[in-house]
């Protein structure tokens, strides 16, 4: 059950999408995220739903996959939904008892968090699975090294993002079989209130920890015994190229912020 | 012939202990030699592993690896790049999500440029045969795979001394066998010493020369024939010998004239064949 999040999982291949040069995909997801908070109305979101489809057949990603990435969210998507159904100002009151009022406005509100949340999550898992860690990482290095100038720990984040990414599968599983071994002498994670399933990860959380602990310890000799010393002087397999497919890519996801800003006029 | 790792009057104590993890040790290893160091639990053979391409420096004497002293600062990089070290755990070790991407790690941080980079990962893969997998992720990899990973990226960078610090303890047998059969491959075909870290005896037994270690001192050092034939000793220090060394040793005390210094099944048959029909 811990292996749906689909969040940071590259999933292999060799489309354009895959192809794109990882510093313009993250300058493209930033882009697609600016959009969907340009977006006002119902049909805007069609838009872009549409788009990110059409996104995942050019890369070849089974499109539940990407959904699938979104239900670990749902209780954040229902709680954004709910905090702003109920608590927000509006005029067009609909419904009033005690602090808590509904609105028209609240409603439309609470649909646009929570499909801006979930399109941010959907913009950033597309990122994620077209495009691997390390290239990713890489990417982010490079549009960040600017910033080395100003002592910015550009190369340390990138790698450390690396790592993070490396062991999240190798966690989960971790996480699973100690849960498992729980299980079988009795634990109980699914029953109870909030609270009460809450404490009952303790005996989960704390062996997580203390072995994640033991992997960094060992990671990090691993990666010195193969001479990591830090980003000075250090060569990259990919060397990055943006390409004419990159700008092509930067031209369509202007494409789609003008039809937005366009269908905000209009409707 | 020089010694490829040389080990002079080393001892070495971590922080905030007391003893000695190692004391006084002298070793010299030659280049081509298969060593298998054997020991049981913190006997001290991690640490000597760890010495040998300066994760670890010597409290006191000193540690040679390829001509070049370990505590010398501008030497870490090379004397790591030509002694490459495979950790216990598979998965600890691997840093990229990516196959081919892990075996590059080392050679980034070389500098090696990029365009001699792709031919050494294709080669480093295609030696330890995972060239199949050069796209796959990790986390998908049986642990004798993912091991044979960190091999390749060892291999990569050119080692002339690969340290393997107990690197099949965490596998099951056919891991166990298909990540020793690599290593053994490597030494024999392109010449690379091999200090193999085990508490395996089936395994050291498949090596030129076994050093036993027992609190932090080297306590034997010979061929596995020879360290083997001391029972008692080996049961002294808490270890045990390869079954048909034993088989072979209680077959004796029961009135079989065997020979001494059978290691292997195959061994035994033969020495039995030879008693039963002697006529062959």
């Amino acid at each position: 059950m811990l292996k749906d999040i689909t969040m940071g999982q590259y999933y292999p291949g060799d489309s354009f999408v895959h192809r794109l040069d990882p510093r313009m995909k993250i300058v493209l997801t930033v882009m697609m995220i600016v959009a969907v908070f340009m977006v006002h109305s119902l049909v805007g979101y069609a838009l872009v739903l549409a788009f990110v489809y059409w996104i995942t057949k050019l890369a070849t990603i089974p499109f539940k996959l990407l959904m699938k990435g979104i239900k670990p969210l749902r209780f954040i998507l229902i709680l954004t939904f709910l905090l702003n159904l109920l608590f927000s100002n509006g005029d067009t009151v609909w419904w009033q008892w005690s602090f808590i009022t509904i609105t028209k406005e609240g409603l439309t509100q609470a649909i646009h968090y929570s499909l801006r949340l979930m399109f941010l999550v959907v913009g950033t898992s597309l990122l994620t699975l077209t495009t691997s860690p390390v290239s990713l990482a890489d990417g982010l290095e490079l549009l960040l090294s600017p910033l080395k100038k100003v002592h910015f720990p550009a190369h340390e984040l990138a790698m450390m993002m690396t790592i993070a990414l490396r062991f999240i599968p190798t966690l989960l599983e971790e996480a699973d079989k100690i849960m498992k071994a729980q299980m079988a002498r009795g634990a109980d994670f699914e029953s109870g209130n909030l609270f009460a399933r809450a404490k009952a990860m303790v005996p989960l959380l704390v062996p997580l920890f203390v072995s994640a602990f033991r992997r960094a310890g060992d990671l990090a000799m691993a990666m010195e015994a193969r001479c990591y010393h830090g980003g000075e002087n250090r060569t990259r397999l990919r060397v990055l190229k943006i390409t004419r497919n990159d700008w092509l890519a930067f031209a369509v996801m202007w494409g789609l912020i003008a039809l937005i800003v366009v269908e905000g006029i209009v409707l | 012939m020089e010694a490829r790792i040389k080990l002079e009057n080393v001892s070495f104590t971590y922080e905030e202990a007391e003893e000695p993890a190692l004391k006084n040790v002298s070793l010299q290893i030659m280049p081509g030699e298969f060593v298998a160091v054997l020991g049981h639990n913190g006997s001290g053979k991690s640490t000597l592993a760890k010495l040998l391409n300066a994760l670890f420096i010597p409290t006191e004497g000193t540690v040679t690896v390829c001509g070049m002293d370990t505590k010398i600062e501008e030497k870490t990089l090379p004397v790591r790049q030509r002694a490459g070290m495979i950790f216990q755990n598979p998965d600890n070790q691997i840093v990229s999500s990516i196959v081919k991407e892990d075996v590059a790690f080392g050679l980034e941080n070389m500098g090696i440029p990029t365009e001699e980079m792709l031919p050494r990962i294709e080669s480093a893969l295609s030696a330890v045969h995972m060239n199949e997998f050069a796209d796959k992720a990790p986390h998908m990899l049986s642990g004798g795979q993912k091991q044979r990973v960190a091999i390749a990226g060892v291999l990569a960078m050119e080692p002339d001394v690969i340290i393997a610090d107990e690197s099949t303890a965490m596998l099951d047998p056919s891991g166990r066998k298909e990540v020793l059969d690599t290593v053994r491959r490597l030494n024999r075909q392109k010449g690379i010493t091999v200090v193999w870290i085990t508490h395996f005896m089936e395994e050291a037994a498949q090596a030129d020369r076994v050093v036993v270690v027992s609190d932090g001192q080297v306590v034997r050092d010979g061929k596995p024939q020879q360290v083997f034939e001391e029972i008692d000793t080996m049961r002294q220090l808490h270890l045990n010998v390869p079954h048909m060394t034993e088989l072979a040793h209680q077959l004796r005390e029961a009135g079989m004239p065997l020979p001494h210094g059978i290691l292997t099944v195959e061994e035994m048959a033969e020495e039995v064949m030879k008693l039963l029909c002697p006529s062959k």
